[in-house]
Order: C-alpha cells, then sequence, then structure tokens
C-alpha cells in the first residue's frame, strides 16, 4: 500500500515535470512527428491483421453459436458490429498496443536512463520529461485514435468475409442488414474517446516506468513488463469505468 | 573557479561523501583521484548538481549553487558542459544531431550557424568525418570525443569528466587527455575530471585530489604524487603501477610464445 502511494506520488510530480511548455517548439514538432510515425510504421500492419481476423472468427461463432429458428440471421451482423465497434477495436486493441507500444516506451526510455543519456538532458538545462514524454504522450493520443478507427473497419470487413463461408445460413446480405440494424453513431466516438483516455494511459505508465529505472540492463526489462501489466490493469479499470459513465 | 565547502552527501544513512572542501582551478585540469567506490562519481555529479547534498556549499565563482532558484539554474546549467562514464550520447540522433543538441535547444541562431559551429566542435575534436554516423556505428574513443565535442558546444566555462578514459586503450586515453588538457587551455575552462588512471594523473594532473572511502585524504599535483609520503595514496599509486607492470610482463610473455 505504502509503495503504491509512493508510486502514485511519483507519477504525479513526473507528469507535472513532463506536461509543461517546450522550451523549443520546433525541436517539440520534430519529435512528435518522429514518434507518430515511429508508431504509425509500427503497429499500423499489425492492428489491420489482427483487427481481419478476429472480425472474421467472431462473426463465425456468433453464426456458429446461433443455430436457432427464432433468432433472425441479421442478429449475427449487429453483434458482430456491437462487439467491433463498443469493446474490440478500443479496449481490446489498446490491450494489445499496452504490449507492443508500452514496452517499446519503457525500455527505451529505461536504456537512456541507464545510459545516462536523461542526466546528459538535464546537465544542459533540458526539461528531460518533457521533451521526451510529452510527445510521446501527444503522439500516442493523436493516432492510436486513428489505429482505432482502422480497426473498426478491418474488423467488419472481416465479419464481411466470414458471412461469405455459409456457415449456419449465415448470408451476407442478411450480415449486411445487421450491421446496419440500429446504428448508433455515438459508440464509435464513445469508442475514439476511450482509445484517447487509453492512449494517455500507456504512454505515461509506461514513461514512468522507463524513467525510473534505476540500475543497468536488467531493470530495463523488469521496468517493461512492470509497465505493460500496470497499463493494462489499468486500462481495464478505465474501461469499467468510462461503460458505466457514459453508457449506464 | 568551483569550489566545494564541507560536502557531506548520504544514501540510506550510509555516507559517502565526508565533509570533502576543496577548490578547483580556472584554466587548468583538475583531478579527483580515488579507488572504485570512493565516492569520485558521487562528489561529481554533486558538483554538477545532480545529485543533492546533505549539507555543505558549491560555489561557481562565488555563486552558491545549492540555494539558486530554478531560472538562474539553468542558466548556470548552460555555462556547464559534461562528459559522462559511457559517453551518454543520444543513440537516436547523428553524431552531428547530437552536438548541435544543446545549440537546438539554447541558441536561436539559424540552422546554418548552429550546424557551422557543431561542425566547428567536431572539428575540435578530429571527427568532422563521422558526423552523419549513429553513436551505434562508431568506437568507443570516437563516442569520447564526440561527447566532448557537444559539451564545448555552447562554450561551457566549466567542463565535468567522469573517468574519460574508462575503457579505451592507453594510446586513445592519452588522446584524450590532452585533448581535454587543450580545450581547458584554449578556453580558460575550470575542469574536473575523475579518474583511477594514472596515466592521466602524471599527464594532466595540475592539481589533483585523493579521495578514499568519502574522506579528502591528499591534495597536491603530479609532481608530488610520487613523491609524497602519505600512506594511503602510496597504496594507490603503488597498486596501479604494479598492475602496469604485471600486464607488461604478461605481454611480452604472450609475445614469446
Ligand atoms: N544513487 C545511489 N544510491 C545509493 N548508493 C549509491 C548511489 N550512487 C552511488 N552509491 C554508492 O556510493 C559509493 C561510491 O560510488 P561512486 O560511484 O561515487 O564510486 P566511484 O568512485 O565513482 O567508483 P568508480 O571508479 O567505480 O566509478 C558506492 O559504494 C555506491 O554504492
Ligand atoms: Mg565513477
Amino acid at each position: 500500500m505504502n509503495e503504491a502511494l509512493q508510486r502514485l506520488g511519483e507519477y504525479t510530480l513526473l507528469m507535472r515535470k513532463t506536461l509543461s511548455i517546450p522550451t523549443r517548439w520546433s525541436m517539440f514538432f520534430k519529435q512528435l512527428i518522429k514518434e507518430i510515425y515511429k508508431l504509425g510504421a509500427d503497429s499500423l500492419w499489425i492492428v489491420i491483421i489482427i483487427s481481419i481476423f478476429i472480425g472474421t472468427v467472431i462473426a463465425m461463432q456468433i453464426s456458429l453459436n446461433i443455430s436457432s429458428p427464432l433468432i433472425p440471421k441479421f442478429t449475427i451482423g449487429y453483434t458482430t458490429r456491437e462487439i467491433i465497434l463498443l469493446e474490440f477495436s478500443s479496449s481490446i486493441m489498446c490491450l494489445i498496443l499496452a504490449g507492443k507500444v508500452g514496452s517499446n516506451i519503457a525500455s527505451e526510455i529505461g536504456t537512456m536512463r541507464v545510459t545516462e543519456q536523461i542526466d546528459a538532458m538535464e546537465i544542459m538545462g533540458v526539461n528531460s520529461a518533457n521533451f521526451l514524454i510529452f510527445p510521446k504522450i501527444l503522439g500516442l493520443m493523436i493516432f492510436i485514435p486513428v489505429l482505432v478507427i482502422f480497426s473498426m473497419f478491418t474488423g467488419i470487413l472481416g465479419g464481411i468475409a466470414a458471412s461469405y463461408a455459409d456457415i449456419n445460413g449465415m448470408t451476407p446480405s442478411s450480415f449486411e442488414y445487421g450491421l446496419q440494424y440500429y446504428f448508433n453513431s455515438f459508440y464509435i466516438g464513445y469508442s475514439i474517446l476511450k482509445s484517447v483516455v487509453y492512449a494517455f494511459i500507456i504512454a505515461s505508465i509506461a514513461s514512468y516506468f522507463g524513467y525510473n529505472v534505476k540500475g543497468g540492463a536488467l531493470d530495463v526489462g523488469k521496468a517493461s513488463t512492470n509497465a505493460v501489466v500496470m497499463s493494462s490493469i489499468m486500462i481495464l479499470l478505465a474501461d469499467v469505468i468510462m461503460t458505466h459513465l457514459m453508457l449506464t | 573557479m568551483v569550489e566545494v565547502k564541507h560536502i557531506i552527501k548520504s544514501f540510506d544513512g550510509r555516507v559517502i561523501l565526508n565533509d570533502i572542501s576543496a577548490i578547483f582551478e580556472t584554466g587548468k585540469t583538475n583531478l579527483i583521484i580515488g579507488q572504485s567506490g570512493s565516492g569520485k562519481t558521487v562528489l561529481l555529479k554533486t558538483i554538477i548538481g545532480l545529485l543533492r547534498p546533505d549539507s555543505g556549499q558549491i560555489l561557481y565563482d562565488g555563486r552558491n549553487f545549492v540555494g539558486l532558484k530554478k531560472r538562474e539554474l539553468n542558466v548556470l546549467r548552460r555555462e556547464m558542459g559534461m562528459l559522462f562514464q559511457g559517453s551518454a550520447l543520444f543513440d537516436s540522433m547523428t553524431v552531428l544531431e547530437n552536438v548541435m543538441f544543446p545549440l537546438d535547444m539554447f541558441s536561436s541562431d539559424p540552422y546554418k550557424e548552429r550546424e557551422k559551429r557543431a561542425m566547428f566542435c567536431l572539428e575540435r575534436v578530429n571527427l568532422p568525418d563521422a558526423a552523419h554516423l549513429y553513436p551505434s556505428e562508431i568506437s568507443g574513443g570516437m563516442m569520447k570525443r564526440a561527447a566532448i565535442a557537444r559539451a564545448i558546444a555552447l562554450n561551457p566555462m566549466y567542463l565535468f569528466c567522469d573517468e574519460p578514459n574508462s575503457g579505451l586503450d592507453p594510446k586513445t586515453s592519452l588522446l584524450i587527455d590532452d585533448l581535454i588538457h587543450d580545450i581547458t587551455k584554449d578556453y580558460k575552462m575550470t575542469t574536473i575530471i575523475n579518474t583511477h588512471d594514472m596515466n592521466s594523473v602524471m599527464n594532466i594532473g595540475e592539481t589533483i585530489i585523493f579521495i578514499k572511502e568519502g574522506v579528502l585524504e591528499w591534495r597536491g599535483t603530479s609532481d608530488e604524487v610520487i613523491s609524497s609520503n602519505n600512506k594511503a595514496l602510496n597504496d594507490f599509486v603503488f597498486a596501479s603501477d604494479l598492475f602496469r607492470k604485471v600486464k607488461e610482463i604478461e605481454g611480452q610473455e604472450q609475445e614469446k610464445k
């Protein structure tokens, strides 16, 4: 408990140091572009591939499990859409990204800490947290929602692909009808909003664990594991809270 | 001139620096020597403000570092250059970008001017050819030189070096030592160097303080280091001398085979 409070305190202090006005905007934007590019180049394909497959599998599973003639076939498309839009493309996708991007950030910053690169910045009078962490947080908050939109599209496409496989009488036209059935565009905004929060969680927590590494290369590895575990827990927690606040 | 007065620093109740007072002179290479674990790095980090002393004063030409406000501190920081034990080059940037980094951050000159200044510093350390390489693509000695170029980019008044020749072969060590020495003279900097290398001590030890287990044992110059009767210092000097001899004999034997 004591340790948890101490960590919370350290985290808050680091965020205060991070979220300040950059010394040089030109340098800040350069870093921001770099971060977005890195994230985009690294994660776009994995997001697309995972989304297509999961979309396909969700549609197949549902259609396999709904065999009762009382339930109309368009339910399959409807349910697939709801799962992808509400939970999969935001929450689950961000859990996956927490593993990939979070460990990346933690080990990058952690390595800079143990090789004294952060000290070198501080000694020049540069606010290292602001320079290193702020562009990461903002970059993720800008680009993760874009990835989420990609994931929604490709996930639905995966579902449509499955509908051509003719499992248990599922047809493309019934699937399509289900996709449009009772469509509430608020859900898309809601999902994107969630992903912005998750992006902040991933970037800030991973940075915190990296920034506070003490020791050597081994500790960098530990920090990146801890970062992934902690940000995953926080994403799930935030998911529960936001679902409660916005949908009930 | 940098002066430290009665510095005490402890970690978790363990005293690492015990009442250290010393003067580091302008235009000279001032050495801090001592065994591994004696507290050299902690002393240097305390002087540059990466660590906060429990008590004591650190005066930069009369300005007390410990009590400075953030704004004044940042001004002073720009007058300091530091060479870290592992070079601490930013590995996501090229050598040139590394040297330009402090200029990008703090100089309002146009890009061309900043680049020119950075290239000038790289030429000073004899490294203009490596400008567009990444730190992972150059040797340890080149990394040290690049780090020196970065440290002097903003024309600092104070230069700090933590074991500038650790991990380098004797010849490269000598080059780095001479480079630091020449730069100190050229720009009239106050240079403070941590080392346990006896070659450096003899070569560039204009003023020397010897630290043992956090206590200042001895102070003097390179001429006095050999003739001193201080027991602890003799142990230190002799140990490294012996070490070198053993190495020499080993080397000769290997050649015979
Ligand atoms: N952040 C820290 N927390 C706790 N103890 C520390 C810390 N930094 C250094 N120490 C301790 O202070 C002592 C002196 O360490 P220091 O790094 O100053 O030695 P050194 O003289 O630079 O040695 P070397 O020549 O190997 O670099 C060591 O016993 C070390 O364990
Ligand atoms: Mg040291």
